[in-house]
Order: C-alpha cells, then structure tokens, then sequence
C-alpha cells in the first residue's frame, strides 16, 4: 500500500533479510537516530554501533548492528552491514563476547576520539541489551 | 620385464591411489556446492557497496581534496600485491595460474623500475614465490585455521593493506585471484583496488541528488577501508570455490588415468601370467617327448 516500502539488509555472507512492507525503519547513524518513512529523499549515511528497528504490518522487529552504510533510494533501503544480530533470538554470551573485545580495544592506547566515541556507544547499547 | 609379483604389488598400489583420488573428487564436490553458494551470497553486499561507492564518487566535487584511497597518492612507484593462493595443494593448476599471471605483473613492474612489494594470503602461494621473489615479500598470511572463509579473515587482510598504505608504504595495490566460472574454467584475475579504478560509471546515478550525513568525503573515507575488506572477501569467496573446483576437476582426471593404468596393467599381468603357463606347458610336454 502507499505508506510501504522496501528494506534489504545484507551482510557479507549473504541477505540478511529483505521485506516489501516496512512502514518505518529507524537505524543508528552516525549523527543521530534517523527514522525513515516513504518517499524519503535519497540519502546515503553510515551507521554506529546500536539497534535497527523495522516496523511493518506484522510487527516490529529489532537488530543489533556492529557498523554499517544505508542506502535509500527510489523507496528502496539498503542496509550493509559486517556484524548483524537478531534481538529476539540473542546469544548471550555472543553478547558478552562482543563486549569484552570492545572494552580491550577501549584500553588501547593509539586509538583515536572517533574510535573511542564508536566503542563508547557500542558498549552502552551492548550493556542495554544485555 | 616385471615379475608377476612386482604386476601385482603395482596393480594393487594404483587401485589404492585411485580411491584416494575418488574420494578427495568426492569431498571437493560437496565442498564446491557450499563454497559456489557462498559465493553467490556473497555477491549483492559486494555489489550493493560498489554502487554506493560510486554514487559517492560522483558526488564529490572536490576530487583533489577526495581520500587517498579513491584517487591514490598521485605517484606510481611503488607497487603492492596481494596474491591469494590455496593453503592445500592437488588443485591442478589452481595455483600455478595465479602465480603465472602474477609473475607477468611482476616482472612488468620491474622491468617499469618500480618497486614491488607482496603481502601472499595461503602457503602455497609463498611456497611458489618465495625463490624468485622472496625479498619482495612483505608478509604472508595463511588462513589454514579457518574451516570457511569468513568476513573476518578478509578483514584482517584488508587492515593489513590499510595501515601499510597510510604509512605511505606503496602507491598501488594489486589482488590476484582465480575468478570462478565453472568447474572447468577458472580464470585468474588481476583487480586493482588501491586506487580505486571507478571505470564502469553509470550514465543515470549521476543525476540523483543524494542527501549525505554526514559529508561525503566524511563517509567516503569511511566506507573506502571496508570496501578494501570487500573486495578481498568477495576475492576469497571466488578463490575458494574455484579450488575446490579446479580440484574437483584435476582429482576427476586422476581417477581416471589411474583406472586407465589399472587397465593396462592388469592386461599385462595376464599376457605375463599366460607366456608363464606356456612356458612350463612346452617344459613338461618336451621333457615328455625325450622319454
């Protein structure tokens, strides 16, 4: 109907998902929440660490995002991503895996404030989840 | 000629090659159907990144304030290549024909007085190079560990390329890898990734007017690095299924020309075992006959 669109989430092993009835999709970018309807102008972002939500007709439903681009374009979205997570299904302890190898890389030294600023959010959403 | 002993030693020796080779044909072709499928999958993230990045490119105005990935260090001195070969050998020429068309590209960048530097993903690669050009090599990865490639490997790679690339260590980045057409045919391929070659420019993605957030080059510089990670998975993922192919096809070839051998064996095994009877047939009727 006039208020859908179509989203498609891939990551580099396959296609994560793709849906033709999505209502709103709000992703984590990188200046902010964004929320995307229909007929949205063709913008291209890139996401941080936190949770991709997708309301459609059958319900809502949220991921969890390690990084990411989006693409939207003639009511198309795309979303590429390298580490996605399904938060109805969630392995704990992949969680918490995730968690601990964001916190040493915190501890290193050499990082700079953008990596420090992306960890920092990583690990606040991680700890929301969790 | 052979003792019908050493015939038979032989024979049975062949028989017991034949079924290593059937069964090694056998694990490739159900390893292929995984690998070929995650290649397959593997394709739209690489497409879809592509895209974006060209979509991108031809949203910068500024192309002498673009990142350095995009457009390079503006010198052409210093070459890097990174050859993906197999950690496992019996492939056929799998990994001869990377390392063939490597060679070629190397001994032109020589002859050009430029420099060459190589970074070789799998042993066999290196184990190939390492006589001829083992000064040039920089660093060799191998990914035996890992049961299937996986995003994180490529990734590791692709840092390795990134951090040597901001330390100015070399101006062009070259992949070498065997693109997989069928089971027959793999073709290697030479990809240059660092500069980013943006030749297959769409006529109609110019028009759009995309809104960026937040700048472009901001994303631009983003996006190149994991575009680099890209490239090889999307190289490792073609390299793969075409080993497994390439060994399909070669291990095929080999039970049959062992079953071949067999063949001929086993016909001279009986031509030997009957001259043998004949023999002693004539002994006993002649010794017969001088009674």
């Amino acid at each position: 109907m006039s208020e859908e669109y179509s989203v498609e989430i891939v990551n580099p092993e396959k296609s994560f998902l793709s849906k033709n009835d999505v209502t709103e999709v709000v992703v984590p970018a990188f200046e902010g929440e964004i929320g995307i309807l229909k007929d949205h102008i063709s913008i291209i972002s890139f996401l941080k660490p936190g949770i991709i939500k997708i309301f459609s007709k059958s319900g809502e439903e949220s991921f969890y995002v390690n990084d990411g681009i989006i693409e939207f374009k003639d009511n198309n979205l795309s979303i590429l991503t390298s580490l996605i997570l399904d938060l109805k299904d969630i392995d704990k302890e992949k969680i918490s895996e995730i968690q601990k190898s964001a916190q040493e890389e915190l501890n290193k030294s050499d990082i700079n404030d953008q990596e420090k600023y992306l960890l920092d959010q990583k690990l606040e959403v991680l700890k929301s989840i969790n | 000629m052979a003792s019908l002993d050493d015939l038979k030693k032989r024979i049975s020796s062949v028989k017991s090659t034949q079924k290593i080779t059937k069964a090694m044909k056998m694990v490739a072709a159900a390893k292929l159907r995984r690998a070929q499928e995650s290649a397959e999958k593997g394709r739209p993230y690489s497409d879809k990144m592509n895209n974006i990045i060209l979509n991108l490119s031809n949203g910068i105005s500024d192309i002498d304030n673009a990142p350095k990935l995009l457009s390079g260090t503006g010198e052409d001195k210093v070459h890097l290549c990174v050859v993906m070969t197999s950690d496992r050998g019996l492939c056929g020429g799998f990994n001869t024909n990377i390392i063939k068309k490597a060679k070629l590209y190397f001994q032109k960048i020589l002859d050009e007085g430029k420099t060459l530097k190589i970074i070789t993903v799998g042993t066999k690669g290196y184990d190939q190079l390492k006589r001829l050009y083992g000064d040039n090599i920089i660093e060799r990865i191998s990914f035996k560990e890992s049961k299937n490639v996986n995003y994180f490997d490529a990734d590791k790679v692709g840092k390795i390329v990134i951090e040597k690339f901001d330390k100015k260590e070399f101006d062009v980045c070259a992949i070498f890898y065997n693109q997989f057409k069928n089971v027959i045919t793999q073709i290697p391929q030479e990809q240059q990734i660092i500069p980013l070659k943006t030749s297959e420019k769409e006529e109609n993605s110019s028009e759009d007017n995309y809104e960026f957030e937040p700048e472009e080059d901001e994303i631009l510089s983003n996006l190149l690095p994991k575009n680099i990670s890209t490239q090889i998975f999307k190289a490792m993922l073609e390299n793969s299924a075409s080993e497994q192919g390439s060994r399909m096809s070669a291990m095929d070839n080999a039970t049959r020309n062992a079953g071949e051998m067999v063949d001929k064996l086993t016909i001279e095994y009986n031509r030997s075992r009957q001259a043998a009877i004949t023999k002693e047939l004539i002994e006993i009727i002649s010794g017969a006959e001088s009674l």
